[in-house]
């Protein structure tokens, strides 16, 4: 699956995107992966309240499953407008 | 209903004028439009605006969609623009349109609230000091809940 950062997490993990191959069956389970990759991503990820998820382009929570899903994307608080 | 996200600048009244065009039912039209504003110290050198595309288009729509169903509404544009922005620069804007003026005005107050957090734009301020991601405010999380 594809894996997009933004905003401040996109310069903390040090990349826009990235192809994954993942087990993970939900957005949580991906997180503790991605977690203990490196230490960049567990700074990332230190505080999921600070973070918000997108699957395939609309708004989702960390305990949604990712089955069938093709892009996966993290990034803080939205501030548009 | 016209979404545009964009990076090029966009003609407030050119847009406004066009998107009153060919409505005979229309007896309201209310049109808000955001700024760049600079901070209280006057350091602000530009506002970089990223985004998510693709999200970004869906996302808006959504929301327009959304307006339409809950207010009676003719139509509905939104223009956001993403990239490098300098004081004074006109951001983004919305427009609405309806046979009376509540639902017109009451839609594009609803479509801003929205806009402030349920569209995928993140902002960065550059300033004399560096550059700082701009932090989302607690009362645009709450202002959801009037709807």
């Amino acid at each position: 699956m594809q894996v997009l950062y933004f905003a401040w997490v996109r310069e903390r993990i040090g990349l826009p995107k990235e192809t994954l191959e993942s087990s993970a069956s939900t957005v949580m389970e991906l997180v503790e992966e991605l977690r203990a990759r490196e230490e960049r991503y567990a700074v990332a990820f230190s505080d999921l309240s600070a973070l918000r998820v997108a699957l395939d382009q609309d708004l989702s929570d960390f305990d949604a499953s990712l089955e069938g899903v093709r892009e996966v994307a993290f990034f803080p608080p939205m501030t548009g407008g | 209903m016209r979404i545009l996200v964009q990076s090029d600048p966009f003609d407030v009244a050119a847009e406004t004028e066009g998107f009153a065009q060919g409505h005979e039912n229309v007896g309201a039209l209310v049109s808000f439009t955001g700024i760049v504003r600079n901070n209280d110290a006057g350091t602000l050198k530009s506002m970089q605006i990223e985004h998510y595309p693709g999200m970004t288009e869906k996302a808006l729509a959504k929301i327009a969609t959304e307006a339409q169903s809950r207010w009676d509404l003719q139509d509905v544009l939104v223009i956001h623009r993403h990239g490098d922005l300098v004081p004074g620069e006109k951001i983004m804007m919305v427009a609405t349109a309806a046979r009376h003026r509540k639902a017109a005005f009451e839609a594009a107050d609803y479509l801003m609230d929205y806009l402030k957090s349920r569209a995928p734009f993140w902002k960065r301020e550059i300033t004399s000091d560096g550059a700082e991601w701009v932090a989302a405010k607690e009362d645009d999380e709450e202002a959801l809940n009037r709807w």
